[in-house]
């Protein structure tokens, strides 16, 4: 195969598989604690939406389906009345805090004015109304999450200059608590000339908690996130606010709150690994004028934590079908400990919102002297079996539906959308993802003898 | 529009989906936009299966939304042909099809002239028919294309077999327990000295579809798929078939009496002779299926008069709760099922069987219905299986929708003689969990069985929250949330509290934690 010192793109046809993005609700809606996700559309959707998530649908989850008849799709019913009906049941059966629509497909197609309705609902219901067009003819999979965050972005309180200075005044005060004299000094200074810092991107509580205390320990603080536990407690935004991602997909949530919010945009590697934790906090003290303290011991440590691991993975390959745009940052983790990746499929490449993530991974491959990547974006997945088929990486990084087949064919695999449910955001968590890597390079089912290539078709073929 | 939480029978192309996959070397194409694929991660991760699901999509994106899907459509159709020489590709229209309203039809035509496969559009109206319709009728259509093709052509067999055969018509993927039940029939079949011509659409090549008029009768073992290709086939080519699942005791002795009626109009001609199954139906009674005699046995005696809920599909609903109510003497409280254009047939065949019945596809009715009667044990689809959960009834598990674990790799058919030993495992294990619950409340067990506490419903209630008790509950972890919220209503129903204030919740969780 061919290797090259810069990184290229490609683009094929998109003729890919990947979770519609309205799958998003499955995460969202356990984020943000007071919410109710409405997803207006037909059955294909609500189909998908109780298939995807599998188990965890079952348990009482706070969204549904609004799903549209014929009547509404030949303009018999009134739309306003009809969602205006369903979201008084939805208030009087659950009580949420804000509803979130999620327009699908349908509602693109027959130009249903879900922007237009939702504040009139607004008064009438009582209950805030966010509007959210995640359908698959514009996004795949996690891109869901970005459009509601988007569009959240818009419901975020303005920022009040004289609360901001109390407040880092107070973060000042907290930070001095735990750092010497001389430090608290410096505090001072950042917080009179540095506006806050927001993070956007959903995360378990947990996850979060951990990066605003690796960001504390550089006496930076965290003043809020998008999205917050509860939609009351949005964060607040404006001119003099920094904002940050924690992942990859997030790229209109980062232009929304940049152009329409004002604030100013870190553009920093994500969190992911401790290379990439290392590298985003760099960037982010970088921004807020802080040297950074102890960060390269910090990353030692961690990898050496992982040694165990590390000798599963070191010298292995592995290919990305792409699914849900986190491929270039756990790509750029891999071959930073030292696998080689042949190929990166991408459903979309934001490569602004990413450069600071592609440049990274330009340095990362340098480092390691591994060849560059190509990344494909809107992948083609027969040809990308094929080339599979030719290249045979230790390890395939796929969606599900090719998840069992290529395990068939003797390919290792781990399905990719596990990466956007488990905790692999900040050094912490760089075990969870190696933990998620080697997986299937640690179960070692060759002891049953000639069990390697189990698929159907193969032997049909050898058969005839 | 309709506010609903979750869904028993998918969209209509799933089952167009479903039919194709099963068939050999047959390819759908789907008319959808990016992510409506998903039945590819369905059939992969739920079936188990091994070789890459045979459907593509071609995308609707924004571009096709504005000007058509022009040659997108023809330039898949012409690709998949080249890459995968299917005999077969099957244009799956979606829900968005339906909508942009596009030709497709004229897509087939144009696509057919220039590919070695033979191309079709799924005849399947989104908004009028669910994955089971569209299932049973894109099979009777890929039937009739290829027998009337054969037919044309005059490669049509029509002539008799010489011994007994039969097809069997209906098995498909991914089907709740399909691949177990069919190696059950053709066992049963073999038994009886009938052969089995061909199994459809599972594992079927399309070039032998020519052959199916040679068999004496088909087999239609789930009322959900297959009745139209029977019917088809009756019509068209004289061939009899038989709709009676062979589930249960008394059933696969009904199926046996079928195909011995059917068996001896041929036979009698083609072999003179006559064959009786009496002794063998008797003999597979007694001693093959353990059924009869475990009814028959003491442990059986504690489950009778129990009382049950039912819900499922018409076939495993309906022969569940003949099984039930006449081989176990359990009380059938409520049978239901989904399938609601099929409620009039349903209500016959259990009439007289239970209590009441309930034909919806709101699972919150289901739920509800449960909930009031508290059955001793619960056997329905998946979502009963968490309505159990919660009103803490168990559930067996008797038809789709399902999970994973609904696909065992072990033998667990649920029909023919080894069926009814599975069938009796089943009922008998779910009594017994729901016994041994009973017992551990009974020394000093927790007593929470209120019938309040097991109401399902929302936003039903004549107690009132004050604000900031309301607020207090969500404080809680969501998960457990709806149950302390319970909780502590029932709590204040004992107690006349008809307004909950924040004390009452304290109040609530000091009793509940003592």
């Amino acid at each position: 195969m061919k290797t090259s010192d810069i990184l290229t793109f490609e683009c094929e046809t998109g003729n890919y598989h990947t979770f519609c993005p309205i799958s998003c609700v499955a995460w969202l809606y356990q984020k943000i604690e007071d919410s109710f996700f409405l997803v207006v559309g037909t059955k294909t959707r609500g189909y998908l939406s109780q298939n995807a998530p599998g188990v965890m649908t079952f348990a009482e989850p706070r969204y549904a389906m609004a799903e549209l008849e014929e009547g509404d799709i030949s303009a018999q019913l009134n739309d306003q009345k009809e969602l205006e009906r369903i979201c008084l049941q939805v208030r009087n059966d659950r009580n949420p805090s804000v509803i979130i629509w999620i327009g699908t497909c349908t509602t693109e197609i027959t130009k249903m004015d879900l922007e237009g309705i939702a504040p009139k609902l607004e008064k009438q219901v009582g209950i805030p109304i966010v509007v959210a067009r995640a359908n698959g003819l514009d996004y795949a999979f996690t891109q869901g999450e970005d459009t509601a965050l988007a569009a959240m972005t818009h419901r975020c309180p303005e920022i009040n200059p004289r609360v901001m200075n109390q407040q880092k005044g107070d973060a000042a005060k907290l930070v001095a608590v735990d750092v010497s004299p001389s430090d608290k000094l410096f505090d001072e200074k950042i917080g009179l000339n540095k506006g806050s810092l927001v993070l956007f991107g959903s995360l378990p509580s947990s996850v979060a908690a951990q990066l605003n205390l690796e960001l504390k320990r550089q006496s930076i603080s965290v003043s809020g996130w998008l999205p917050s536990q509860k939609y009351n407690e949005l964060p607040a935004l404006g001119e003099g606010v920094y904002v940050c991602g924690v992942n990859p997909f997030l790229s209109r949530t980062a232009t929304a709150s940049m152009r329409r919010r004002r604030c100013q945009l870190i553009g920093a590697p994500f969190p992911i690994g401790p290379d990439g934790t290392r590298a985003w906090i760099e960037k982010i003290c970088s921004v807020f004028d802080v040297k950074p303290d102890g960060l390269g011991e910090r990353e030692n440590q961690i990898w050496k934590i992982l040694i165990d691991y590390l000798e599963i993975i070191t010298g292995k390959s592995a290919s990305f079908m792409g699914d849900n745009l986190l491929e270039i940052s756990i790509a750029r983790f891999l071959i930073r400990r030292g696998m080689v990746v042949y190929e990166v499929g991408i459903p979309y490449m934001d490569r602004r919102y990413q450069a600071a993530e592609l440049l990274l991974l330009q340095q990362t491959c340098r480092k390691m002297r591994r060849p560059m990547p190509r990344i494909v974006e809107k992948p083609d997945n027969y040809s990308q079996v094929q080339r599979m088929h030719e290249l045979q990486p230790d390890l395939a990084i796929t969606g599900m539906a090719h998840a069992n087949p290529s395990e068939a064919r003797d390919i290792d695999t781990k399905w990719s959308v596990e990466f956007t449910f488990a905790q692999i955001h900040g050094s912490v968590n760089a075990r969870d993802a190696l933990e998620l890597v080697t997986r299937p390079l640690r179960r070692g089912v060759d002891s049953v003898s000639d069990c390697r290539r189990l698929s159907r078709q193969t032997l049909d073929v050898q058969q005839s | 529009m309709k506010l609903a939480y979750r869904m028993y029978a998918g969209p209509a192309h799933i089952g167009t989906l479903r039919v194709a996959s099963s068939f050999k070397n047959v390819h759908a194409i789907m008319h959808a936009p990016l992510g409506d694929d998903y039945f590819n991660v369905m059939r992969s991760t739920s079936e188990r299966e091994r070789d890459f699901t045979p459907v593509t999509a071609s995308v609707v994106d924004r571009h096709v939304l504005a000007r058509g899907s022009q040659e997108k459509v023809i330039n898949n159709i012409s690709r998949k042909d080249e890459e995968q020489h299917p005999d077969l590709i099957v244009l799956t229209p979606t829900c968005t099809s339906s909508i942009s309203q596009e030709d497709l039809q004229n897509f087939v035509d144009r696509a057919s002239l220039s590919s070695e496969s033979d191309v079709i559009l799924a005849d399947v109206n989104y908004h009028r028919v669910n994955e089971l319709q569209a299932a049973d009728r894109t099979l009777e259509q890929i039937i009739r294309f290829y027998l009337d093709r054969a037919r044309k052509q005059g490669t049509l067999d029509r002539s008799v077999a010489n011994a007994p055969s039969a097809n069997i018509i209906g098995i498909f993927t991914p089907g709740f327990h399909n691949q177990h039940d069919c190696r059950e029939l053709k066992r049963l079949l073999g038994e009886l000295g009938v052969a089995v011509n061909q199994v459809i659409p599972e594992g079927g090549y399309l070039k032998y579809l020519r052959d199916l008029p040679r068999a004496w009768f088909n087999i239609v073992p789930y009322r959900e798929v297959g009745l139209m290709t029977a019917t088809l086939s009756e019509r068209e080519y004289g061939m009899p078939y038989i709709s009676i699942t062979p589930m249960g005791i008394s059933n696969t002795a009904d199926f046996i009496v079928q195909v011995g009626k059917l068996v001896n109009v041929w036979a009698y001609a083609l072999l003179e002779k006559r064959l009786n199954y009496k002794l063998y139906v008797d003999n597979q009674t007694k001693f093959v299926s353990q059924a009869a005699w475990f009814s028959k046995s003491i442990d059986c005696q504690n489950l009778a008069g129990k009382e049950a809920a039912i819900f499922g599909d018409a076939t495993h609903a309906a022969s569940i709760t003949k099984i039930l109510v006449k081989e176990m003497g359990i009380r059938v409280s409520c049978s239901g099922t989904y399938r609601k254009h099929d409620a009039e047939r349903f209500n016959e065949q259990v009439q007289g069987l239970c209590g009441e019945v309930v034909v919806t596809e709101d699972h919150t009715e289901v739920g509800d219905t449960t909930a009031r009667i508290e059955p001793s044990a619960i056997f329905g689809t998946q979502m009963e299986r968490h309505i159990g959960k919660r009103i803490d009834i168990p559930c067996g598990v008797i038809s789709s929708p399902v999970h994973i674990q609904n696909s065992p790799p072990g033998y667990r058919p649920f029909l023919g003689y080894e069926g009814t030993n599975q069938v009796a495992d089943l009922i008998y294990n779910s009594f017994h969990l729901g016994m041994e619950d009973h017992s551990s409340d009974v020394f000093g067990g927790h007593d929470t069985r209120s019938i309040s506490t097991k109401s399902l419903s929302t936003g039903r209630s004549d107690i009132n929250w004050t604000p900031e008790a309301e607020s207090e509950p969500n404080r809680i972890p969501g998960f457990v949330r709806g149950k302390i919220k319970r909780n502590t209503e029932v709590s204040a129903r004992r107690n006349n509290i008809l307004e909950i204030t924040i004390d009452a919740t304290y109040a609530a969780k000091e009793k509940s934690s003592s």
